[in-house]
């Protein structure tokens, strides 16, 4: 039941990425630049993607268990942070040059062709880079 | 009057429902936010691992089925830039930066907001000023993209 949910979802998201224009990476950047010619697709698609989500948490807040019995996450700890600030400008700085976020990066490897795997390679090298990073800071705190 | 607005508008309407409708169906079906970076990151650096089928199984869903219709309907123009070192620098930085803020478009973008999560709002302020004002710079101060 819970790898059915799981490939549900992730085909779901693939399709609604495809569709939406989201792996078109001129779109996302069209998006991003406000100069001429500014593109709104991912204000639409941003704004259609929140309207099933806001019903999911006011059903979620009622049923408090998922359908395979887990509790539904609670809300994080909200307190703003360095962290969440700085990590999300480095993603914003990369975004806008590659006109990819992880969602469609992934969605579209099998046509983004030699760029689109060198992009998600890149990803995730930057994402193990980080591990590495907190890692060695947290071993450092400690000594 | 409904063929006045753009199709491009109508498809990202239509593709954000779908989009949201998976992020609905992990929640409300397995408890998990749909976060790509969160996914997918615990899948490279390892922290992942007591749910690592259902995130491969996300995954190659999530690769697989746009293939397949990719396949049938010809393959979409992605327009990926041709400067490799663009592409890398790029990638880094969102694989780091994502992991750092703990979430991406689809994770703070979609689920995080729709919660009104304080984080989440703030997060995507972030990115989204980030992002206009790197591509103000790059696009018509340094002419790179």
């Amino acid at each position: 039941m819970r790898l059915l949910i799981s490939a549900l979802s992730g085909g779901l998201f693939g399709l609604g990425l495809l569709i939406s224009g989201m792996t078109d990476t001129a779109k996302v950047q069209g998006f991003l630049d406000l100069s001429r010619d500014w593109d709104p697709t991912l204000m639409f698609v941003l704004g259609g993607a929140m309207l099933p989500m806001l019903v999911a948490w006011r059903i979620a807040a009622r049923r408090k268990r998922a359908l395979i019995g887990t509790p539904i996450p609670a809300m994080p700890d909200q307190t703003l942070d360095g962290r969440l600030i700085a990590g999300s400008v480095l993603f914003g700085l990369g975004w806008a040059l590659a006109g990819f976020c992880p969602g469609p990066a992934i969605a579209s490897l099998g046509w983004s062709g030699t760029g689109g795997v060198v992009f998600v390679i890149a990803m995730f090298v930057g994402m193990v880079g980080h591990h590495l990073y907190t890692r060695r800071r947290r071993a450092n705190c400690a000594a | 009057m409904l063929s006045a607005i753009p199709h491009a508008w109508i498809f990202g309407l239509a593709g954000g429902l779908m989009i949201g409708l998976a992020a609905a169906v992990l929640l409300l079906g397995n408890a998990r936010i749909m976060g790509a970076s969160g996914i997918v990151g615990g899948l490279v650096d390892g922290t992942g691992q007591d749910n690592l089928v259902e995130r491969l199984i996300f995954v190659a869903a999530l690769v697989g089925v746009p293939a397949i219709v990719v396949a049938v309907t010809g393959a979409p123009d992605a327009h990926v830039s041709g400067d490799l070192g663009l592409l890398v620098l790029a990638g880094l930085l969102v694989g780091f930066g994502t992991r750092m803020a703990n979430g991406c478009t689809s994770g703070h973008g979609v689920c995080g907001m729709s919660r009104f999560s304080t984080r989440s709002i703030v997060a995507t302020l972030a990115y989204l000023g980030a992002g206009f004002a790197t591509m103000a710079v790059a696009r018509h101060i340094l002419g790179v993209i």
